[in-house]
């Protein structure tokens, strides 16, 4: 099985070397990487910006620049948060605890070159997985009737709504509210045209792109608009300053092992955000750490550790998404929409039935993280330029980006409309203590889990039991069961030893007054 | 009004807004037909997510009082009037406009007026930042992508 696997990764690397495959790649690695490293934008605004761009693609360069997009605003976040403070994006909070430091310390490079380096590595470790893994999964995937579907996507959905950051309860009520989003629209079994609220144009569900720009665009804005204050640290970084040197890179090769270990466990969860990967990485290396007291003052193992096991998970996240159709968390439940869009149903026959699309996929991560690493060295000057440009002059020109996105999905004023509602909606709930992101799980969830419930008691003439009685699906509802105890379990304890978990909440960034929407 | 959102009303008001909203699924989505468990109707899954959303809402209410007394009194942030106002009617400027005006005007307002919403942002920056997103817009989107849309119109398009 490994030699073919083999053998269809050359076939992989030759679709995704093809000249247009790799200018679309290169293209979403450096757009992505920009809108990264401009604060207040993360994976997922650059992602739904750029989705209707790719509507009119060729499905194979639309993944790829997608793909691109996602792990190049990923690297544009932890230069942000090493050199400004300033958490872009949620999972990167836990580097600035240690990369800030380094860069008062005058080791800003050093710092980038580690996260280079432990990216690298990181990302090319999760692909190896995903080359040897997603054979195996799909072989039991077809094992897979709707009773184990929708037991999946319920582990699925109760891991997204209660392992973010935040309150495990307001979690899971956010994945609800997205299933709620989901059903809006004609109902497939009965043509019933149900939540449209009168409007015509909601018989054909909400829009996948509206409801992302409306919840991670509008919403943050409205709560950014002059709170935000980048105050640029005018530091400049010189690529002879990013090499490590020999002694920090055996400091960091440890770390870098195994965050990337941590990174590809939770990868293989579905559900878990980046944002807990990159916190429980943090907490095990200064737990084994023989000298924890350096961390939050410059710790190299603080940065190398966190940031290798977000890429390791981002990699391992494309297994389920693409082999099983469960998306990991919010952006790659924005990929998995994007996928449905092109025409391409994700599940165990995408790899056989497409197998141009993955392997030519998995390829171009290797090609794409070696562009990453091309691109940063020289460019890392202007990164740190457009790391200053001010909130005032990003968000407006954001929301015009934004508004001809949206307009470009379906050429209706209608869907900025939506653009806005979502927008207030997801302000009032945030404003609230809710999370957003569980809420766009559950949107692109919704149809299927409905449609695979529904299937699964009509095969069992309505015995519920359907759920238990057959393995694969009663090993997952076990699974969730035992989440939820847990996290009642750990809400019990937490009640009784109060003051525990509040040292590894991240310090305030000074450079900014307001956190950035966590998207974990 | 401001001081009463703190910590410990926010779970209330969260919980009680989930509730709602979970009744709300549920009365809409029974109105459509709910079918049996082995012929599901259209209604039977709305209904259902309406529910476990109520009692989602209850448990977040009830537990409300204990998160509240160990964590840390948050400083509440002053309203931004001002930022809000601006982004909204930005957005429903844009699509009046492009509605009855063509998208470069519609274009200039939602740069324009989003940008008036920073306090720091002066008459002549938001200009210049719109004209400059109007040529963008021009050039990129109608020029170079061919997006279908009118630069000018009059009236309804």
């Amino acid at each position: 099985m490994i030699e073919q696997s083999l053998a269809d990764l050359l076939k992989g690397f030759d679709v995704a070397l093809q000249p247009h495959n790799l200018l679309w790649s290169f293209v979403g690695v450096l757009v992505g990487n920009l809108i990264g490293v401009l604060p207040g934008l993360g994976a997922l605004s650059a992602i739904s910006i750029l989705l209707p761009l790719t509507f009119t693609m060729h499905p194979i360069p639309a993944i790829l620049m997608l793909a691109g997009i996602f792990y190049g605003s990923q690297y544009g976040g932890a230069i942000g948060a090493i050199l400004l403070n300033l958490p872009c994006h949620p999972p990167h909070a836990v580097t600035c605890l240690d990369g800030y430091p380094m860069t008062k310390a005058g080791k800003g490079g050093t710092a980038l070159g580690i996260t280079m380096i432990a990216s690298f590595f990181a990302a090319s470790f999760g692909i190896m997985v995903m080359i040897f893994a997603s054979p195996i999964l799909v072989n039991i995937a077809f094992k897979f009737g709707p009773a184990e579907l929708f037991s999946i996507m319920l582990l699925g959905l109760i891991c997204g709504g209660t392992m973010s950051r935040g309150s495990p309860l307001k979690g899971v009520a956010m994945t609800v509210i997205g299933l709620l989003i989901g059903i809006v629209g004609t109902d497939v079994n009965s043509g019933v045209a149900r939540f449209t609220f009168g409007f015509v144009e909601l018989t054909d569900r909400v829009e996948l792109v509206a409801l992302a720009l409306g919840l991670f665009g509008v919403t943050e804005f409205l709560r950014s608009v002059n709170r935000m204050h980048v105050v640029g640290s005018g530091m400049r970084v010189r690529i002879r300053d990013m090499r490590p040197s020999m002694k920090e890179l055996k400091q960091a090769f440890m770390p870098m092992l195994r965050g990337t270990l941590v990174g590809t466990a939770f990868g293989a969860m579905p559900g878990t955000g980046p944002t807990i990967t990159t916190f429980v990485a943090y907490a095990i290396e200064r737990k084994i750490s023989k000298t924890p007291e350096r961390f939050g003052y410059g710790a190299l193992e603080g940065v190398a550790s966190p940031e290798a096991s977000s890429h390791s998970k981002t990699q391992v996240d494309f297994i389920p998404t693409m082999s099983l159709g469960i998306p990991g968390d919010a952006v790659m439940a924005l990929i998995l929409g994007a996928l449905i869009i092109q025409g391409i149903q994700p599940g165990p026959q995408l790899i056989t039935e497409h197998a141009d699309l993955f392997w030519g996929l998995i390829a171009s991560f290797w090609i794409g993280n070696i562009l990453l690493v091309l691109l940063n060295v020289p460019l890392i000057g202007v990164w740190v330029k457009l790391l200053q440009v001010p909130y005032r002059f990003l968000f407006p020109s954001a929301l015009f980006f934004i508004a001809l996105g949206v307009y470009s999905t379906n050429n209706s004023l209608f869907e900025i409309g939506e653009v806005l509602v979502f927008g207030l909606i997801g302000w009032v709930f945030v404003a609230l203590d809710f999370q957003v992101a569980p809420i766009l799980l559950g949107y692109v969830l919704g149809p299927m889990v409905e449609e695979n419930f529904r299937r699964a008691l009509l095969l069992s003439r309505g015995d519920m039991a359907v759920f238990v009685t057959r393995p694969i699906s009663c090993a997952f509802v076990v699974l969730s069961a035992l989440i939820i105890a847990l996290q009642a379990f750990f809400a019990l304890r937490g009640k009784l030893k109060k003051r525990r978990g509040a040292s590894l909440q991240p310090p305030p960034a000074p450079g900014a007054t307001v956190q950035p929407v966590q998207e974990g | 009004m401001r001081r009463l959102v703190t910590q410990y009303n926010k779970d209330y008001y969260g919980g009680a807004l989930m509730i709602f909203i979970g009744l709300w699924a549920a009365i809409q989505g029974s109105s459509y037909q709910l079918g049996t468990l082995s012929r599901m109707g259209p209604g039977f899954f709305p209904t259902a997510l309406g529910v476990i959303l109520v009692i989602i809402g209850i448990a977040i209410a009830l537990s409300a009082r204990r998160v509240a007394k160990d964590a840390p009194e948050e400083k509440p942030l002053p309203p931004e009037w001002r930022g809000w106002i601006c982004i909204i009617a930005s957005c429903v400027g844009f699509v009046a406009i492009a509605k009855w005006g063509g998208f470069v005007p519609a274009t200039f307002a939602i740069t324009f007026i989003s940008a008036m919403g920073d306090r720091e942002n002066t008459v002549k920056e938001a200009t210049l930042l719109s004209l400059a997103m109007v040529v963008i817009c021009i050039v990129v989107f109608w020029w170079a992508l061919k997006m279908p849309f009118q630069l000018f119109a009059w009236g309804t398009t």
